[in-house]
């Protein structure tokens, strides 16, 4: 490196205070308190929550990461501010400071640094996707996912994206279709994502689960609910001019309840089921079957096989 | 060594024949500028949609779709031609074609006053100055965009405009900032700068440097005439299938989109060239100012990403126009192959709007801070360093699309490896800071919003680059207000600083310090109190392009709403500032106000033509502050023979010539 040691500083001044231990413990005070803060009293109310597994696992990587990221703002911040106050120009002073072009050591343990805390939130990232329990995190791993729950039997529930709405098939119930998004508590479940016609992209935002809806492609998500209460449910890709409106709720309620709702939903629609396009991971919208016989059920139910046509999208 | 050499004869800018024809000069509106270029783009415009009517109807698979869109995508086309040729960009050409001497009244020798700001010049101080006028309107039509989603924004549900007019405001905002703002360093304080900083005449290649600009107005009222179409309801990336179904708009979007593409490989090629071809005598690497540095690795940027825009865009106008399928699944097409091509450009272009930042801001801290700049090898090799990594980084945008699954571990890694040599920009401050004396003026302070901005939106994409942090993150107001601290708080922060501190050596007129003042602390504050909220916002749940939001949001929205206008006033003081300081008061600055080293500072204010009298020779760095035994950075006079020893036996031979 030709930005060689400095060894011929002016601050050879004895009066000179040890900035740079001035600034560490000014740093470490501060690091330490806000890593705490960050960890005890934040750390349980950072989204998105932990009503479901994937929501939980994301929370704290959310807070590991807050937790190396204090610290190193803190230090920028603080060096800063510190030579804002300590290294100003004196009244009348007109002279150029010191000559110094670089500090091996310190840019060489700059860079040791930083590799090493990138290195080790890429470990830890990797570690947190891959591994059995986070289950490729609640994001979509297409068609065929490497990253998934071991050893279950997960609930199957197929979101189909269309401008602008969701619908929801359970293909363990017959393939029935619905508007309304029911899971039981405490079962893995396999979201199959797709679209019907543009990118559109399924986040459940209490459930931790973002998986982008991709015609023509089977985009797998896993996370298991381990809360009963609400979720959001809204379209996170720009889909369109109803984009800002495409929002649904889903609902995790007990095992018992999911199973008599599937239950008496299967037989309410089952006349529907009939004629909608057998349960499969994609659809081409441009081959129906049935679909004079589906466009004069429409209305049964709010998702009914209804493909949305493209005449006069402004007021859907 | 790269040299230039002084030519034996008279050389302008951009060649031509040795003896140039000289015409009595025309009355002005006989001249190529803008007027005709406007007639010319309106001939076009009609030509072009009537070939297109005309091409369309003969095909029956064209002419049974619901909507043509040929006649519109020709008509594009043709006003573009119509737009250049109306310039005069084909002039020169046509006459060394038929074997006429070039013509000098081409804007070659420049007869001086305003009007050459309005012609196809090839001086390119010229050129700077319609880049920084051009891209300060372009940036402040956008921001009213900007304006309007949030006053949109501030109900939850009642709505100021209707879905369609929301998606289309959203679109423009989003497109023009980004494919305009991507020359917003590179364009004015480039082509202005680069050839003072190193001392040459000139530019490798003036004709390509101001086509490179005159193509920007053409995109931008372009992409403008979208809304007379009816808007393109895709925001900025433009994702098919949406793009391919929605109306006339989307060609506007992709029309303007690549022909800025075009515009920026002609400008980082011609940027190139003359950094690594045109450097005075002693210009080394070692001693190259990190602003040109920053410069020539955006240019590699540009060159090496926009063709892949210009290719997803031409693939996008073939899937509209005449029915081919690269991005319908359908018929064997794929939508991923959008994304991949659009996000293979887009993400270098992110650098390419972070690194002019880097540059401008390494350039100044030195000044005010009377230090050398901290660690110069490991500033080069931060930018290098970005710049190469950031070709590797592009499907994290794609991390919960589906799409290779299996290999985003990977693009974590290369992700975060990034943050390391953008890291080195904040190693370089905090060394050349130490026991420094600071001097607190207007480009500093900027300097100073800049570091701390892009501190906040460099942390939070680490955030977005773990894929589990990610999978909330995505896609909604927290990505939006990471980039907005990167490109706003970083870019444009650094423009401003840059504006404060060279105006005065590319206009010789100085910016109101006290108005300077009001619209940094004004800016710096609204700034942070709209963006940061919005981390918030997104980590609550808001996905972003959304006009209906939850309730609970609503409180955070407001502020933000408010916030925003203040930072719109704030960005009206600097227009109140820029057209009173160089309009009306117009205080002159001519000699180095801020007692700077640069070899731009050398010559007078603004600088004469053909920027130095003779080819400089460059004897030390341009950061030698505080060493007394520092050289002046460069002879400007030097006498005869020393140019030609000092660039070697081989060359001073041919310098002789």
């Amino acid at each position: 490196m030709a930005a060689a040691a400095d060894s011929s500083p002016t601050a050879s001044r004895r009066s000179e205070p040890n900035h740079g231990l001035r600034i560490f413990l000014i740093w470490l005070v501060v690091a330490v308190v806000a890593d705490y803060l960050i960890w005890a009293v934040w750390g349980p109310h950072l989204p998105p929550g932990d009503m479901a597994s994937a929501a939980n696992g994301q929370q704290f990587d959310i807070k590991v990461m807050s937790v190396m990221a204090a610290p190193v703002v803190a230090f920028v911040l603080i060096y800063f501010g510190y030579a804002l106050v300590v290294w100003r120009q004196r009244e009348g002073d007109e002279e150029d400071g010191p000559a110094l072009h670089g500090h091996t050591r310190i840019q060489a343990t700059w860079i040791t640094a930083t590799s090493v805390i990138v290195l080790f939130l890429f470990a830890f990232g990797t570690y947190e996707l891959t591994t059995a329990q986070g289950a490729g995190a609640g994001s979509g791993e297409g068609p065929s996912p490497i990253w998934k729950p071991n050893g279950v039997k997960p609930l199957q529930v197929q979101v189909i994206g269309q401008q602008w709405r969701f619908t929801y098939r359970y293909p363990q119930f017959g393939g029935f279709e619905t508007t309304a998004l029911m899971l039981p508590k405490g079962q893995w479940v396999e979201f199959h994502v797709t679209s019907l016609d543009v990118i559109h992209s399924f986040w459940a935002y209490q459930l931790g689960v973002k998986a982008d809806a991709n015609p023509g492609v089977d985009n797998v998500a896993f996370t298991k609910p381990t809360q009963t209460g609400q979720v959001t449910v809204r379209c996170a890709e720009l889909c369109g001019l109803w984009h800002g409106a495409m929002f649904n709720y889903g609902h995790v309620v007990s095992p018992a309840a999911f199973a008599s709702w599937a239950k008496s939903t299967q037989t309410q629609l089952v006349s529907v089921t009939k004629i909608l396009p057998p349960y499969a991971t994609t659809y081409d919208p441009t081959v129906i079957p049935n679909i004079n016989k589906a466009m004069a059920k429409s209305g049964i139910t709010g998702a009914n096989g209804y493909y949305y046509p493209p005449q006069d999208p402004e007021q859907p | 060594m790269a040299i230039e050499i002084q030519p034996g004869q008279t050389h302008e800018p951009g060649g031509g024949a040795p003896a140039a024809a000289s015409r009595p000069a025309r009355p002005w509106w006989r001249r190529p500028a803008i007027h005709t270029a406007v007639a010319g783009a309106v001939v076009g415009y009609v030509l072009g949609h009537l070939l297109g009517n005309f091409l369309g109807s003969g095909y029956q698979q064209l002419a049974l779709s619901d909507s043509s869109d040929l006649p519109i995508v020709l008509g594009y086309v043709f006003a573009i031609l119509g737009w250049l040729v109306g310039l005069g960009v084909f002039n020169d050409l046509a006459r060394q074609v038929t074997g006429r001497p070039a013509m000098e009244s081409n804007g070659h020798v420049e007869t001086g006053g305003v009007a050459q700001y309005f012609r196809y010049s090839l001086d390119h101080k010229v050129v700077g100055i319609q880049y920084l006028v051009g891209m300060l309107i372009y940036f402040c039509t956008a921001g009213l965009f900007a304006m309007a989603i949030r006053t949109e924004l501030l109900s939850p549900v009642h709505h100021v405009f209707s879905s369609s007019a929301y998606v289309e405001i959203v679109g423009e905002h989003g497109t023009m900032m980004m494919m305009l703002m991507t020359s917003v360093i590179l364009g004015p304080f480039g082509n202005y700068l680069v050839p003072l900083m190193i001392g040459s005449k000139r530019v490798a290649f003036p004709r390509i440097e101001a086509l490179s600009f005159w193509l920007t107005p053409a995109a931008f009222l372009i992409l403008l005439s979208g809304l007379l179409l009816g808007g393109f309801p895709f925001g900025w990336t433009g994702y098919a299938p949406l793009s391919i179904q929605s109306t006339y708009g989307a060609d506007s979007y992709a029309i303007a989109f690549g022909l800025m593409g075009l515009s920026m490989i002609m400008a980082g090629f011609n940027l190139i060239v003359t950094i690594v071809c045109y450097r005075a005598p002693g210009m080394r690497w070692s001693r190259l100012p990190m602003f040109v540095w920053s410069m020539l690795a955006t240019s590699f940027l540009m060159v090496l990403a926009a063709p892949v825009l210009v290719g997803g865009m031409y693939m996008l106008i073939t899937d509209r126009t005449v029915q081919t399928a690269f991005f319908t699944d359908t018929l064997g097409g794929s939508s991923y192959l959008y994304q991949n091509l659009f996000w293979f450009f887009g993400h270098p272009e992110v650098y390419i709007l972070a690194l002019p930042g880097f540059g401008i801001v390494s350039e100044i801290i030195p000044v005010f801070c009377r230090k050398p700049l901290f660690g110069y090898k490991v500033a080069a090799a931060g930018m290098m360093g970005v710049t190469l990594l950031s070709f590797f980084v592009w499907q994290h945008h794609l991390f919960d699309s589906g799409i290779n699954p299996d290999m985003r571990p990977l693009f974590m890694l290369t992700t975060e490896l990034i943050s390391i040599p953008t890291g080195f920009i904040y190693l370089v401050a905090m060394g050349t800071f130490w026991k420094a004396k600071i001097r607190l003026t207007v480009p500093m302070l900027f300097a100073l919003g800049m570091y701390f901005n892009f501190l906040i939106g460099g942390i939070s994409g680490v955030f977005l680059s773990d894929v589990p942090a990610d999978t909330t993150e995505h896609g909604s107001f927290f990505v939006m207000a990471h980039f907005h601290y990167t490109i706003m708080g970083g870019l444009i922060f650094a423009l401003m600083a840059g504006i404060y501190y060279w105006l005065p050596k590319m206009m010789g007129v100085k910016l109101n310090e006290r108005l300077g003042k009001v619209q940094f602390w004004t800016m710096f504050v609204f700034f942070n109190a709209t963006f940061l909220p919005l981390f918030a916002v997104g980590m609550g749940g808001q996905p972003r392009r959304v006009f209906e939001y939850a309730r609970n949001l609503q409180t955070l929205n407001d502020w933000v709403s408010i916030a925003a206008f203040g930072l719109g006033c704030s960005i009206l003081i600097f227009v109140i500032n820029f057209v009173y300081s160089t309009v009306i008061a117009r205080v002159r600055e001519v000699g180095n106000p801020w007692r700077s080293r640069g070899l731009e500072w050398q010559v007078s204010s603004p600088p004469p033509p053909g920027n130095f009298a003779q080819v400089p020779v460059v004897l030390s760095g341009p950061y030698e502050y505080g060493d007394p035994h520092a050289e002046p950075v460069a002879d400007l006079a030097p006498p005869p023979g020393v140019l030609a020893a000092s660039v070697g036996a081989t060359q001073s031979t041919r310098a002789e010539a």
